[in-house]
């Protein structure tokens, strides 16, 4: 059974590396601010004893207040997983993207691009991937009719 | 016969004698062939040529030799694929396997919803089938739009994309609901007539005009 890692004892991990990148975290999760997130991501997957070398799924998710993308991941070497969250503004949502890391972030990002809007900055071919192109809005976007 | 009666007293030398005497006999007797019995094929012959019209003889083919091109979009596939398989055997009603090209089909079953991304290759396989050509929607998707009518992309209704021949209802349709469909399709293959379809050409007109992409030039142009 894979082990889920406490949030609190990740999040300690990146506040040393990173000082400021933690924005909360609970029992489950980590939330990390957008513009640091590779930065955490690669922290993450680098360091002994961690080793994040998977990623699980990438989730979008519209609070209305603000958009919310969130990374399941895990370690093939150690067995165990993360949940990492990142909130960012509804109205210019942009994310760092993982691609550069985790080859399978692509195709996950551009549903999200397609489907809610959020701007991965650094993907290599951001394009809409179920919606055709010209389609006006981001239909999974709660205020879309 | 000789064998039989002199198995008891005869030796095995004996009994190859008398076979062999059979078989000289049964030679001797069939040095000419036997006539065929063909005296009756003239007279029956005569009897049996019949007079119809060439719409009958071309609907009869058409109706039992329709190919299916499934193109299973979503969960009514589920249900297209045990019509084709043993136990309902969609080959009773003469449709055999279906068709992975649209060139070798002439029946269309549109099973499932049809998204607008999607309508566009499904318009170009439907004008890549060779005339004539029948369109089965199946289920409330094919149909109406099903659930997802208002939504954001779904096409409601393939009727918007190609003229449909017969509508079976359903979510998904059983199997016996879509054979009941292909014997309304058969029926409606029975009144049709080679001269609308060839001469006059009638089914131009009931072509919809999807203005998309390369493929359907020809389509606008018809």
């Amino acid at each position: 059974m894979t082990k889920a890692l406490v949030g609190r004892d990740i999040a300690q991990q990146i506040a040393e590396h990173s000082s400021d990148a933690v924005v909360e975290f609970n029992e489950s999760c980590v939330v990390v601010r957008p513009d640091l997130l590779l930065k955490v991501a690669r922290f993450l997957n680098t360091t002994p004893g961690l080793d994040f070398n998977y990623l699980n799924c990438i989730t979008g998710v519209d609070y209305l207040d603000c958009i919310e993308v969130v990374y399941h991941i895990s370690s093939m070497v150690h067995n165990h997983s993360l949940i990492l969250r990142v909130r960012c503004d509804r109205n210019k949502p942009e994310v760092t993207s993982l691609y550069s890391l985790w080859r399978g972030a692509d195709l996950q990002e551009r549903e999200i691009y397609d489907l809610l809007g959020v701007v991965f900055v650094g993907h290599p071919n951001l394009k809409r991937l179920f919606m055709w192109e010209g389609f006006k809005g981001h239909p999974l976007r709660r205020d879309y009719l | 016969m000789e064998i039989d009666k002199l198995k008891a007293e005869l030796s095995l030398d004996d009994m190859d004698l008398a076979e062999g005497r059979e078989i000289e006999a049964l030679m001797a007797r069939s040095q000419k062939p036997i006539p065929d019995p063909d005296e009756w094929l003239q007279e029956t012959l005569k009897a049996n040529i019949l007079v119809t019209t060439i719409d009958k003889i071309f609907n009869w083919g058409r109706h039992y030799s329709t190919w299916p091109f499934g193109s299973g979009l979503a969960c009514c596939a589920m249900e297209m694929v045990p019509t084709a398989a043993s136990r309902f055997d969609q080959a009773r009603f003469g449709m055999e396997i279906f068709r992975a090209s649209p060139r070798q089909a002439d029946m269309l079953i549109v099973a499932g919803t049809l998204t607008w991304k999607m309508a566009r290759a499904l318009r170009l396989l439907y004008d890549q089938m060779a005339e004539p050509k029948w369109v089965v929607a199946m289920g409330s998707c094919a149909i109406t739009g099903g659930t997802f009518a208002h939504s954001y992309s779904v096409v409601p209704g393939v009727n918007r994309i190609m003229p449909v021949d017969v509508y079976v209802p359903g979510c998904p349709p059983r199997p016996e609901a879509l054979l009941y469909g292909f014997m309304k399709l058969h029926e409606k293959i029975e009144t049709g007539t080679v001269k609308k379809d060839f001469i006059l050409g009638d089914w131009k007109k009931t072509r919809i005009v999807l203005g998309m992409g390369k493929g359907s030039s020809r389509a606008i142009e018809a």
